[in-house]
């Protein structure tokens, strides 16, 4: 299996950007939390080394492996989530965690790779004709979409069944869709805005509202948001330096350490920091697209597109929901915020990332 | 032609130039974004970060008045004191402890415990240490303010009861909500904090959404001291609404004051609208005790009690119906055409069925009657026949049309269902059959037979008003603070009597001998112009060899529990009312005299309205 020409073709500069961010994780999970024992940082420096490990796997056995099982894994996958339902955890009133015994995972996180998977095994099997898909074309892919997206919101997880619905956007208008049945779907979608909004939870209202006005809810989002901003912007441009931001560490700042880590960066190392990671997300993502121009067919094309897109939005909605650009949902930051689930699923697509890039020359 | 067939993704790949546009773009929002808050707005930022905390304190929002029929409040806010700590400006912990265990009643185990509780908490947050501080205790603490930095007074409001425990039973209290009670809220998508108050029981839970305010709260920014020095923004909390209350305040104080030194219930209703006049429990509860957090020891008293003064007897206490069920039996004989008006059957002094002597409660017997005497007199040999005629299971399908063996559905909580036993009940509850013997106990309203004193009352309205059984109801409507008019309630129907005109008017026509005539059991209840019709019934508790006429020699436990229910004036009823009294003996001596009272005020109340209307 391990061939020495596929070793040599391996994307270092991948690797090497994943690592940076990994480490710069890590000690921001370590500067926020020194006030609190610092056992989220042993945690999450366990959950690194146990990701590192899973990650070779991933690159070592070839890739068409997951075309060929990508239904069962799909099932799988649907299963663990109708598990969670049924017997997870509930933490916070939302019912996310399966608890494994040893450690307690997020089914969902997992999920979003087996189902980039699925939607990549099954547009690449299906003929699309020169003007796009349309809007018949849709109701299967649109059916694996369902399925764990209706699991999830049951959960209830807000930000999460939103990553699933732009990931398979981004693929399905990757592979394209008739411009008129993308113009319908707008529509459709815009008639169902008040639908969806009476079936949000009223703290999902909340958030929504307190963003477009964030005195509405001056106690709940709009407290987060307001000293978010103040932690980024009092970094300034060289930072309060390492351990020493105090908008985090006072806990003036909540959920310092998950979803709102990048806000504590860029405290403690001001724009210099946000720029720096901000940079390494970009090259993060133009090596994960360049594996999907590499690759050689057209699963591994949309599989290592699929993972990009997970990546892209989960940093682009994270960033902006930290910085006051959009409402506030539970979305983490790849490789840098706190938890296990999310940081394993992105080490394994990174991955495969590596994987699809270095069988390209292997007819 | 398309790529058919194609594995190489060959279009994918043109595609990619789009898909990069869009990452380069997001990427340049993003750090100019950072440009913005890091650069531009730097300063700004950072004097808010250094001259730091802009904190946040959220203002309770008051919870909305309840008030009788007439507009008297029943329930209220003043303001109270709590005092708190922001651990983060304490500069001296233990001169803090020192002095506020001087100033005010305070453990200082109580203060640790308390800190100790909030340790995850952010440290900025007020922690609270005493609630309801009295004034002059608030007045020592403001004096000492500046000595104790971090130590602050919160004023919110707090529920009064002008009325204590004459009303208690109704109203409900508050308490601290539970981790339970705050996940249930959730589902149904309202937020609580923890230690918010909410209501615990009555009408506080019953319309908990509509009196519950919405909470205000502010961003303020404070000095390193943490004294508050400017308000950045501010939400003003809005009240909750406000609810009248189909409760006669004048009418349910007295019932309150007749049933004085008594356990038990009355409840008094209208029999046309099923408005509940008076509700009232004994022994009561002091609500306001709960209102600034209830101490342990009163706590203690108050579930220790062998009373239990919590439990609402009008509906949730069941008792058999003894006598008082006697007009259903009646009538199912009489719609089954079993006996007729005017048949007389012998009733004598002791009905002997199987190897077994049913006595009768009189002596010497009523001789034969019909049954409108045997209503009046309440004969129990009269209807242990006739209740074996019915058999147990007929006897049940007229007892459920009269409301018996559910619960009347009014709204408040943790209401019972009161039992209706049936063959098939029987063999499902005790896995055994029924016995033919046992008929005889449930034809005059004992044996399994269970009943809360609101499912009688709604049973002998439903007779008054000509055969509705109704849902009683106790709110009115509710307002806006401002008074407007939110939702109107209106009468219910639960179901109708099983039961035609022509025994309604035999049953009402007998019920009003029971108060008018020679021999009937409630003789002392015809008064002026009352015109009372009612029945009295004796619920035994235990059996006895014989019946002592004098209570005070059987012990309490064992006393019987007396019962009166009825409704007046017969021709145009009003008011109905049931009155049950614990181990009180005799319905005729102990219950009735507390029912007229009650008829007696809200009559001649009704009579005044009506001629100041005139």
């Amino acid at each position: 299996m391990i061939d020495r020409r596929l070793f040599a073709q391996i994307d270092w500069r991948l690797l090497a950007v994943t690592a940076a961010l990994a480490a710069i994780g890590l000690a921001s999970i370590y500067s926020t939390t020194l006030g609190q024992g610092g056992y989220a940082y042993q945690r999450q420096l366990w959950w690194v080394a146990a990701g590192a490990g899973v990650m070779t796997v991933t690159v070592i056995l070839n890739y068409s492996l997951l075309e060929r099982f990508a239904y069962p894994i799909f099932i799988l996958s649907v299963a663990s989530l109708a598990a969670t339902l049924a017997f997870g955890q509930t933490v916070g009133g939302a019912q996310r965690w399966l608890d494994l015994g040893v450690v307690s995972v997020q089914p969902s996180e997992f999920a979003k790779l087996a189902f980039i998977v699925v939607m990549a095994r099954y547009l690449s099997s299906i003929i699309v004709p020169k003007k796009g898909l349309g809007l018949k074309d849709l109701f299967l892919p649109g059916l694996l979409l369902a399925i764990p997206f209706v699991l999830i919101v049951r959960e209830p997880d807000l930000g999460t069944s939103l990553i699933f619905v732009l990931i398979f956007g981004s693929m399905m208008l990757t592979v394209k869709i008739k411009t008129r049945t993308l113009a319908a779907l707008a529509v459709l979608c815009v008639t169902l805005i008040p639908f969806a909004w009476g079936s949000l939870r009223s703290y999902q209202k909340k958030r929504l509202l307190s963003f477009l006005d964030p005195a509405s809810d001056p106690l709940g989002s709009g407290y987060h948001l307001l000293q978010s901003k103040i932690a980024i912007g009092s970094g300034g441009f060289l930072g309060k330096g390492f351990t020493k931001g105090t908008q985090a560490s006072l806990m003036f700042l909540p959920e310092h350490h998950t979803d709102f880590i990048l806000s504590t960066l860029a405290e403690e190392w001001g724009l210099m920091g946000s720029f720096t990671v901000l940079a390494l997300f970009l090259a993060l993502l133009l090596r994960g697209l360049e594996a999907a121009k590499n690759s050689k067919d057209r699963f591994g094309f949309l599989l290592a597109l699929g993972i990009a897109a997970m990546l892209f939005w989960h940093i682009t909605i994270n960033i902006g929901m930290v910085s006051g650009l959009l409402p506030v949902v539970g979305v983490p930051l790849p490789f840098l915020s706190y938890g296990g689930s999310f940081l394993l699923t992105s080490l394994i697509g990174v991955g495969i990332l590596v994987n699809i890039g270095m069988r390209r020359f292997i007819f | 032609m398309s790529y058919v067939g194609d594995k190489e993704p060959r279009e994918l790949r043109e595609r990619l130039f789009l898909v990069k546009a869009v990452l380069f773009i997001s990427f340049f929002v993003l750090a100019s974004r950072f440009w913005y808050l890091q650069v531009m707005e730097r300063l700004e930022f950072a004097e808010l970060s250094r001259t730091n905390r802009i904190r946040l304190v959220n203002t309770t929002a008051p919870r909305g008045l309840i008030f009788d029929r007439s507009g008297l409040r029943l329930a209220e806010n003043r303001p109270g004191f709590d005092l708190s700590v922001i651990p983060e400006d304490v500069r001296d912990w233990e001169k803090t402890k020192k002095t506020l265990t001087e100033l005010v009643r305070i453990e200082p185990r109580t203060i640790e415990a308390r800190i100790e509780k909030a340790r995850k908490r952010s440290p900025f947050r007020p922690v609270r240490l005493k609630e309801d501080l009295s004034w002059e205790e608030m007045v020592k603490v403001e004096s000492f303010k500046f000595e104790l930095p971090g130590v602050v007074l919160e004023v919110g409001p707090r529920r009064a009861y002008p009325y204590g425990d004459a009303i208690a039973h109704i109203l409900g209290y508050l308490g601290e909500i539970n981790e339970r009670e705050v996940a249930r809220a959730r589902d149904k998508g309202v937020s609580y904090r923890p230690g918010d108050m909410v209501g615990k029981n009555g009408v506080e839970t019953m319309l908990e959404t509509t009196l519950r305010g919405v909470d205000g709260g502010r961003h303020t920014e404070v000095d390193a001291l943490g004294r508050e020095i400017k308000t950045v923004s501010k939400i003003p909390p809005e009240p909750g609404n406000n609810t009248f209350l189909t409760i006669d305040l004048p009418t349910q104080l007295i019932a309150r004051d007749a049933m004085s030194g008594k356990a038990g219930a009355v409840v008094a209703m209208e029999p046309r609208t099923g408005r509940i006049i008076a509700m009232v429990s004994t022994p009561s509860f002091d609500p306001n005790m709960f209102a600034s957090g209830i101490s342990a020891e009163n706590w203690k008293a108050i579930i220790e009690n062998p009373l239990n003064v919590l439990t609402n007897r009008a509906i949730q206490g069941q008792y058999p119906p003894a006598s008082t069920f006697k007009p259903i039996t009646a009538s199912a004989a009489l719609e089954e055409k079993l006996i007729t008006p005017e048949e007389k059957i012998f009733s004598g002094p002791s009905f002997r069925f199987g190897r077994r002597d049913y006595r009768d409660w009189k002596k010497a017997g009523h001789g034969k009657i019909n049954v409108h005497s045997a209503i009046v007199e309440s004969s129990d040999t009269f209807f242990y026949q006739v209740g074996l005629k019915v058999g147990v299971d007929r006897l049940a399908r007229y007892a459920k049309s009269f409301g018996f063996g559910t619960s009347t559905g009014m709204g408040l909580k943790d209401e019972k269902p009161g039992l209706v036993p049936s063959s098939e009940w029987k063999k499902r509850a005790l896995g055994e059959r029924w016995y033919t013997g046992e008929t005889i106990s449930i034809s005059v309203g004992q044996g399994y037979m269970l009943a809360t004193p609101m499912q009688l009352v709604a049973a002998y309205a439903a007779i008054a008003n000509g055969g509705k059984l109704l849902k009683p109801r106790i709110v009115e409507r509710t307002e806006t603070p401002e008074g407007e008019l939110i939702e109107e309630f209106f009468t219910e129907e639960a179901g109708e009597l099983a039961v035609s005109p022509e025994t309604l008017e035999i049953l009402r026509s007998a019920l009003r001998g029971v108060v008018e005539e020679e021999g009937g059991t409630a003789r002392r209840l015809m008064k002026g112009g009352l015109k009372i019709a009612g029945k009295t019934g004796t619920a035994q508790v235990i059996r006895l060899k014989e019946r002592e006429k004098d209570i005070e020699k059987i012990p309490y436990k064992q006393r019987d529990h007396a019962w009166f229910v009825g409704f007046a004036p017969y021709d145009d009823p009003v008011i109905a009312v049931v009155v049950l009294v614990e181990h009180g003996g005799f319905g005729s001596r102990a219950a009735a005299p507390v029912a007229l009272r009650v008829f007696e005020t809200y009559l001649s109340k009704k009579k005044e309205e009506e001629e100041q209307e005139i």
